[in-house]
């Protein structure tokens, strides 16, 4: 009888240190979490590299070499305003202020917030993008069918890889953030 | 089944309880794995039907049966039924019928939570299962339909389907998690003193990794779809973008959980065909110790690989170099095993049996399946097959050929064992040729769908893929039908024919064939003393 005591005993100790593996497998699945955005805050994933900053903060001298912009824009579908960039493209030098515009219209009948939020491809580019003002640094409200100019002032550092000869900006307007796009109806 | 009761009654004293509640109640491992073989017996034909609603739907260009809605429910549910409900409680009956048997214990290590981890499955599956069931019935809004792998935003689109959904895929997880970790407590507790490690039966020493694997990741699912439902409910912002969450994080986690968990539905498989291939080629199995090795390195390399399910959903080119060169690691290991098989065959003095045939074609099969993978494995490539029938052709081949013709094949194998007779060897060869030649004609047309650009999940096509289609769709139908030899096969043979000796097979070897055929209810209750004889292994034996 006392080997079959001594049997549960060590089964007991095995499912304890079991029971505490899935637990732990199961904190790592949320521990996923922090360290996505550590991996994106090293890599510049998710236009995380990019440093907001007074213009005189950051600027390094300028350089003759030149970079293309090319500037992108999605509304998510919950919200119903139209949004576009002013111009698709522009060519900036490195370290040079720049400042390029973005038009947006609420086309529905009612007030509504929005915020946007950004990305910058390829993601290593983001590393070297300094944004010293922005319209997706606070929420956007517009009236029913106003429109507005939204401004963005930015420049590309001068140790800008060498390979990397464009650069994509995009935003993605949101409904304001009390509703994060996930009430959609089908 | 009431006949071989009796027959253990006169045996035993203590022989199983009658009725309905011997059912509910019961701890022993032999019914318990009959539970579970059972169920997944039946998920098997409800996840066929599913599937064969969408070849009907794909028959014809065009939409002719269904509403693009419900075929996206059929192939959601299709692949969850298969999953959670048939492959894996299909290969945890085996666990729980031979297991035991094979390292000499007399039952499983927690027979109350084995109970427990069975019982629970039929309720999740009914709550998984009766959204789309009411949903045929015209109430509410179906079944879940934003595929099996539930990526937000889309599965945050979901119904009333949604919860339920998450609350059975809780529920199948927990009773997972807690099988492996009696099938752990078995295999390193429970054995008999002279059943040393490298003298396991392969199928043991698989399933042993296999639940290691399950422990692992199924928590990490679990973390994941309650990521997803805390999202939908209560306002976090986990995988939206809008409140500084990232959708393709999801991919990450689930894909963490998901690479392992189709080692889950494939290594126990290895461990099947490692017994049978011996067997009927009368040699040891080649290379055990490489094989147990082998399995071991394909679990580590499972838990590196998982983005390549996601090249193209823009990683930096070293992640993307990185996964694709990790990927194509796991061929190394995947080829040893494939080496010994045919190894061990070769200069056997082999005869074809069923469960034979079933194992050799599994090999065969099962290496496409393989070799379609490491193309897929390739980056470039991957940009142009991903999301096509390629895709859908490769998991088939690997999963119905390899996984689920395993599961026959070890079925024809052991049946005798549990019946106390033959099956019909006759009807099983029928059912043999005419599911591998059926699955050929249902999957390898889908390769060249892919490659010609068909995309997974759609219910419509272009008509340049009409032929294809065709085929594939009387492939699947034929398919279908031919497993209803199969529970014809069963059902005979649980009721009666040729009796079963205790060794059934002429070259078998292992602590089960020691017992009678049936095996009593109660099997080792004091441990037996093992010669060299009994083991599957001997050759392998370190003095
Ligand atoms: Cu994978």
């Amino acid at each position: 009888m006392s080997s079959l005591n001594q049997q549960q005993q060590k089964n007991r100790k095995l499912i304890r240190l079991l029971v505490l593996v899935s637990v732990g497998m199961f904190g790592f699945g949320f521990a996923m979490w922090p360290l996505y955005n550590v991996f994106c805050d090293i890599t510049g994933f998710g236009g995380r590299g990019v440093q907001v900053a007074q213009a005189s903060s950051l600027v390094t001298g300028t350089s003759d070499r030149e970079v293309r912009i090319t500037f992108d824009a999605t509304v998510n579908s919950a919200l119903p305003w139209d949004f576009k960039p002013a111009e698709r493209q522009m060519t900036v030098r490195l370290g040079e202020l720049s400042n390029a515009k973005y038009l947006a219209l609420n086309t529905s009948n009612e007030a509504i917030a929005g915020h946007a939020i950004y990305n910058v491809t390829p993601p290593e580019a983001s590393l070297y993008f300094v944004k010293t003002e922005c319209f997706c640094f606070t929420e956007q409200l517009l009236q029913q069918g106003e429109a507005r100019e939204m401004p963005v002032y930015f420049f590309v550092k001068t140790d800008l890889p060498a390979n990397i000869t464009d650069i994509t900006l995009s935003y993605t307007f949101f409904r304001d953030s009390s509703d994060a796009g996930l009430t959609l109806t089908p | 089944m009431s006949e071989t009761t009796a027959h253990m009654h006169d045996d035993h004293d203590h022989g199983p309880a009658s009725g309905i509640m011997r059912w509910i109640t019961t701890t022993n491992h032999k019914d318990i794995g009959t539970l579970y073989l059972v169920f997944a017996l039946l998920m098997f034909f409800v996840g066929g039907l599913m599937a064969l609603v969408i070849r009907a739907e794909l028959f014809m260009p065009g939409l002719q049966l269904v509403e693009p809605d419900f075929f996206n429910q059929m192939t959601t549910m299709h692949a969850l039924v298969m999953i959670f409900g048939a492959v894996m409680p299909a290969f945890v009956g085996f666990a729980n019928w031979m297991v035991p048997m094979m390292v000499g214990a007399p039952d499983m290590a927690l027979p109350r939570m084995n109970n427990w981890s069975f019982w629970i499955i039929p309720f999740a599956f009914t709550m998984l299962l009766l959204p789309l069931v009411l949903g045929i019935f015209g109430i509410g809004g179906g079944g879940p339909a934003s595929g099996w792998t539930l990526y937000p935003p889309l599965s945050l689109q979901t119904g009333d389907a949604f919860a339920f959904t998450i609350f059975a895929v809780h529920m199948l997880g927990i009773s997972s998690i807690m099988g492996a970790i009696n099938i752990i407590a078995t295999i390193l507790n429970m054995r008999a003193p002279d059943m040393t490690l490298l003298r396991m039966p392969l199928f043991v020493w698989t399933w042993l990794i296999t639940a290691f694997l399950l422990i692992a990741v199924m928590p990490v699912l679990a973390g994941a779809v309650t990521m997803l439902l805390t999202d939908r409910f209560f306002g976090t912002t986990f995988f939206s973008a809008a409140g500084g969450g990232d959708p393709v994080m999801f991919q990450h986690i689930f894909w963490f959980f998901g690479h392992p968990e189709v080692y889950i539905m494939i290594l126990p498989a290895f461990g099947i065909i490692s017994e049978i291939i011996p067997t009927f080629a009368r040699k040891p199995l080649f290379g055990y110790t490489s094989m147990v090795y082998a399995t071991a390195s394909i679990a580590f390399l499972s838990f590196i690989v998982w983005a390549h399910h996601m090249f193209t959903v823009g990683m930096p080119l070293g992640a993307e170099i990185y996964f694709m060169l990790a990927t194509m690691m796991i061929a190394v290991p995947t080829g040893v095993k494939v080496f010994n098989w045919v190894t061990t065959m070769w200069k056997g003095a082999m005869t074809f049996e069923t469960p034979m045939l079933w194992a050799i074609s599994f090999v065969v099969l099962f290496t496409i399946g393989g070799f379609s993978g490491l193309m897929l494995a390739i980056v470039p490539v991957d940009f142009q097959y991903h999301d096509t029938y390629f895709v859908v052709a490769h998991f088939h081949y690997v999963l119905v050929t390899g996984a689920v013709f395993a599961l026959i094949a070890g079925m024809y194998y052991w049946i005798p064992k549990w019946t106390g007779y033959m099956y019909n060897e006759k009807l099983g060869k029928w059912h043999f040729w005419l599911s591998t030649i059926f699955v050929n004609i249902l999957f390898f047309p889908q390769h060249y769908l892919g490659l010609a650009g068909m995309p997974r999940r759609i219910p419509d096509y272009s008509v340049q893929f009409a032929e294809f289609n065709m085929i594939s769709s009387i492939g699947a139908f034929g398919f279908g039908i031919s497993q209803l030899l199969m529970v014809a096969v069963i059902w005979q043979c649980v009721r009666g024919g040729k009796k079963a000796s205790a060794r059934v097979w002429e070259g078998a070897r292992g602590l089960e064939w020691t017992v009678p055929s049936p095996a009593p209810y109660h099997t080792f209750e004091t441990p037996p003393a093992i010669d060299d004889s009994m083991v599957a292994h001997p050759d392998d034996l370190a003095h």
